[in-house]
């Protein structure tokens, strides 16, 4: 009898499946998820179907308004063969859009696992080493009071060329984009993680673990890192975000990828001169840029929710 | 208090001073040369009297300290002078911008009025605009105008300058023709029309700033109204018979605008960060069109000192927001 209600039970859940639980009952969250993945589909998969080369000039071709102008104006010159139009050399707009956000993606995903590297083992070794704390510390405060845009300006001007010649034109801006955004946006997870770090050291299991003699380095990737997971993909989400706008700020300010290579900032700097004429072309990139940041931040919220054990469950 | 006060702003000195080597050193690495854009017909010998004339010929150690005397020593000076017609400078060296060959200062007075009125108007603005909205999306949790609170803090948090700007252009501007879409920094306010002017071609600006202004404060009035609302001591208020506007207006806002207040300050240096890129789409020749042009011209010392100023400004707003905190609460106690 007793065996019998043993068994009517639930299986044992996950704590990951418990917040993936969690985390499809917040609606934005879920829709935001469900953006990200089609625009990250559009720009990988897309250039596949639309195999338009994005940087292929066709002179006769310029300037062709999006489709859908056709249903305002009758008169207006539009094409199937560039179904979001052409710009002003005639080069494809849906081609570019789907080209700049593969670039764009990659530069936020790139600069956001480096920021978060950085963090975490700022965070970690200040909040477990105390003799490392003060020093990481301190820097850490020194570096949140850095002006970071103009520096970062300053960087993209003054190390563009030496990159260049070494890495050749995009892999050379490629890194110093990434490396930029990296060291200049890891210090909030740092103190995210550092303080988690602090609180878990005074725990029983790792007293536990250390009373058995598990050595630093086995206790904070066994015992401590598992710990501030949610903690460290917060941060990611809230890191994705800023790196992909700082990535296209940069750009729209010129100072970022060159100019025969887009990513949606520079798509959208290159359009700013003819949005009178064509104010489809801001548009594009720009819902693209804000359309996917605005999916990042509510995944982030959903995360938060799913993460945090005392609302889990209502 | 007082002993908090002269701890911190002893401490900001080192800060600033590393901050000030960081920036000097990047500029002093960075393989960029203000000679590279001379032309190549220049013989080197010439060029190399040229770059002496810049005051490059030092080396990095002699030319930092320098940079600091002619920062804090020789420009107050000039200062003083200018107001009290005195002669402490007597005709030292001041930091000379590589571009224009005139006084660094002297460029940045011309340009900080356009810079503050549009930076300041904008976060009055968007301050204001989201002390209200925090307040009632606490005060009524889920309800309609709480959802749509949430939902435009996360439209300001995600749509960046860049792309709201010229949104607004093109609404504005192009299609309905209602705002001129370029700032006209000449414009000299003269009469009631001339006012008007100056108001329609601030508006655009000024809510770019401010809606990103208005996100951020807006979700931290909300948090923090809510933290208090839910205390024993609004329930005594209540029970006391208070009217609902006294418990909430008085007991509740003053202990909720403690945090928000911090906040506030400490927000400052990032809308000046925001205005180097809307300056960019407005054409306002402000502050960060200005380090924007000294960048592209490679012009060390202009470029060294917007940034330091800037710096300056972000370790003050946090000198700020701490003693505030500790003035505003009397629960903190420093000492």
């Amino acid at each position: 009898m007793t065996d019998n209600t043993l068994e009517m039970t639930e299986k044992p859940r996950s704590q990951w499946l418990d917040v993936w639980d969690q985390f499809r009952t917040h609606k934005g969250a879920v829709l935001g998820l469900g953006f990200l993945i089609f625009i990250t589909l559009f720009c990988t998969i897309g250039p596949l179907i639309w195999d338009v080369d994005a940087g292929k000039l066709n002179i006769r071709n310029k300037n062709i308004r999006p489709i859908y102008m056709a249903l305002f104006d009758s008169g207006a010159k539009v094409s199937w063969s560039n179904p979001m139009g052409s710009d002003n050399l005639g080069r494809d707009i849906m081609a570019n859009i789907m080209q700049g956000g593969r670039i764009s993606l990659a530069v936020g995903w790139t600069a956001m696992i480096l920021a978060l590297l950085i963090g975490t083992t700022v965070g970690v070794l200040s909040g477990y080493f105390k003799r490392l704390d003060g020093l990481l510390m301190r820097f850490t405060d020194l570096v949140l009071a850095l002006p970071l845009l103009p520096l970062l300006l300053v960087m993209m001007l003054l190390f563009r060329d030496p990159l260049r010649s070494t890495f050749g034109p995009e892999q050379g801006i490629f890194i110093l984009i990434v490396t930029g955004i990296g060291i200049t946006s890891w210090m909030q997870t740092a103190r995210i993680v550092r303080g988690d770090v602090m609180a878990l050291k005074e725990r029983e299991f790792v007293l536990a673990a250390r009373s058995i003699g598990t050595p630093a380095r086995r206790m904070i990737t066994r015992h401590l890192l598992p710990n501030v997971m949610s903690p460290i993909m917060v941060s990611a989400t809230l890191g994705l975000a800023t790196a992909i706008i700082t990535e296209s700020a940069l750009s729209f300010l010129g100072l970022g990828f060159p100019s025969d290579f887009p990513t949606w900032g520079k798509i959208l700097f290159d359009s700013v001169d003819r949005m009178t004429s064509f104010p489809e072309r801001v548009i594009w990139p720009g819902l693209a840029i804000s359309l996917t940041v605005l999916s990042v931040n509510y995944i982030g919220d959903g995360l938060r929710d799913a993460l945090d054990p005392r609302i889990r469950g209502l | 208090m007082l002993t908090f006060t002269i701890r911190r702003l002893l401490m900001s000195i080192p800060t600033l001073l590393f901050i000030a080597f960081v920036i000097f050193m990047l500029l002093e690495l960075a393989p960029g040369d203000p000679m590279s854009q001379m032309p190549l017909t220049i013989p080197p010998e010439v060029k190399e009297k040229m770059r002496l004339a810049l005051g490059l010929g030092e080396p990095w150690w002699v030319r930092f300290p320098l940079w600091l005397r002619q920062f804090f020593i020789v420009e107050p000076q000039y200062w003083i002078d200018a107001i009290f017609g005195t002669n402490f400078a007597d005709g030292a060296q001041r930091i000379i911008s590589f571009q224009s060959r005139s006084p660094v200062f002297d460029t940045i007075a011309q340009r900080l009025p356009q810079t503050l009125w549009v930076v300041g108007m904008s976060y009055i603005v968007g301050v204001l605009i989201a002390l209200p909205i925090g307040i009632i999306s606490a005060y009524k949790q889920y309800s309609v105008f709480d959802q749509t609170g949430t939902f435009v803090s996360m439209i300001g948090f995600s749509v960046p300058p860049f792309f709201s700007g010229v949104l607004l252009i093109v609404i504005f501007s192009v299609q309905l023709k209602w705002l001129p879409s370029i700032y006209d920094t000449t414009h000299v306010v003269t009469s009631w029309e001339s006012f008007v002017f100056q108001l329609r071609q601030m508006i655009m600006p000024v809510m770019v700033l401010a809606l990103q202004t208005t996100a951020q404060v807006s979700r931290y009035m909300r948090a923090s109204m809510l933290d208090n609302l839910s205390q024993d001591y609004v329930r005594t208020a209540r029970a006391k018979g208070l009217s609902e506007s006294t418990v909430v207006m008085k007991h509740v806002l003053r202990n909720s605008m403690i945090p928000v207040v911090t906040v506030i300050a400490l927000g400052i240096p990032s809308i000046f960060g925001g205005a180097i890129i809307t300056e960019q789409i407005f054409k306002v020749n402000g502050l960060g069109q200005l380090l924007i042009i000294a960048l592209q011209g490679n012009d060390i010392p202009m470029v060294m000192t917007i940034t330091f100023l800037l710096a300056v400004l972000i370790v003050v707003m946090n000198l700020i927001a701490d003693i505030l905190y500790g003035v505003l609460d009397p629960r903190i106690r420093y000492d």
